[in-house]
């Protein structure tokens, strides 16, 4: 069963159209207040956790599969080369084979020890990062969007590798802004460092 | 009235000075019940200060900040979020168990993690942003 949860402060109107195209027969849910990102701390998307049926943990959040070509992006028709294009499909085809063998033969899941290893570590700082994207979120909801804007700016700052509390922040500001300029000078401020951590799957395609 | 938001849920209460609850509304907030021994929760008992206890009223951002949670306020005091701290946080994932919630789907239903239970699932997280 897939479960498929939309981190969208904007909430179920926002996020219909993508639902409906998905033409899913999977759980479609929306949280607008980033409560599964908070739960297993997330701190961006696409990111997948593996349950078992006893409602166990065997992949801790991971990168569902997406890569980090689009870095590579024209920045002016914000296009990718064929070549990108094909090794990003790969690593998508990648993991959506390994959740199959999972599901059909139980490969790839970790024992607990390996998975607890691979568990994130929540700060105090991160903690508190959530509480005031909690306030901030509510805030605007309720027309407090000065004041909401600056929670949501606190969380940032508290939790900067955060890419869900920045560009959530950056998308309530204005539709379009959490992929702008802003967005890929952070990107590009990154260096040698990953966006998208590739998932420790073995063969996984990186390149 | 006051706003109270924790993780999953939004209480509206009576709070005077801050945030001071009436027993029953700490307990409905916080899963702390307030006891002779202290706010207990479980078989886990916390003492609380004299200064955080009153005429059957609890201190709430005192004993939030006392369990090292995270507890702010919007600028009118009027809306609060009582947070979950890191050590709760990290100590319920390090079980495995994974860690159940529930939220609307497109239609308005709410559908609960842990209903799936007898079934694997692949929770997976997206935004249109």
């Amino acid at each position: 069963m897939v479960v498929a949860v939309a981190e969208d402060s904007r909430g179920e109107s926002h996020v219909r159209p993508w639902v409906e195209q998905a033409k899913a027969e999977y759980w479609c849910l929306i949280d607008p207040d980033h409560r599964v990102a908070s739960l297993y701390g997330m701190s961006n998307v696409p990111r997948a956790v593996w349950i078992d049926e006893d409602g166990r943990i065997v992949r801790p959040p991971e990168t569902a599969g997406s890569t980090d070509h689009f870095r590579n992006m024209d920045p002016v028709t914000l296009t990718m080369t064929p070549a990108d294009q094909a090794a990003r499909d790969a690593g998508k085809a990648f993991y959506v084979d390994a959740v199959k063998q999972w599901v059909t033969t139980g490969r790839h899941a970790l024992d607990p020890s390996a998975a607890r290893e691979k568990l994130p570590r929540i700060t105090a700082e991160i903690a508190l990062a959530h509480a005031h994207f909690r306030l901030g979120v509510w805030l605007r909801q309720h027309g407090a969007i000065e004041e909401g804007s600056r929670h949501l700016a606190e969380a940032s700052r508290l939790h900067p590798e955060s890419w869900n509390m920045w560009r959530q922040s950056a998308d309530l500001e204005a539709v379009g802004r959490a992929a702008g300029p802003g967005f890929w000078a952070r990107v590009q401020a990154l260096g040698d460092k990953p966006y998208h951590q590739p998932p420790d799957l073995p063969g996984f395609p990186t390149t | 009235m006051t706003t109270i938001l924790t993780e999953s849920d939004e209480f509206t209460v009576e709070a005077t000075n801050g945030l001071w609850l009436a027993a029953a509304d700490s307990a409905r907030v916080t899963g702390w019940t307030l006891k002779p021994e202290g706010m207990c929760r479980d078989d886990q008992c916390v003492p609380l200060p004299s200064t955080a206890v009153r005429a059957g009223r609890v201190d709430v951002e005192a004993f939030w900040r006392r369990l090292g949670n995270p507890v702010l306020c919007a600028d009118d005091r009027q809306t609060w979020v009582v947070g979950t701290g890191a050590d709760d946080r990290n100590a319920g994932l390090a079980g495995l168990m994974a860690p159940d919630f529930s939220l609307r789907d497109q239609s308005g239903t709410p559908r609960t993690l842990s209903d799936l239970r007898g079934k694997k699932v692949l929770l997976v997280t997206w935004a249109t942003w």
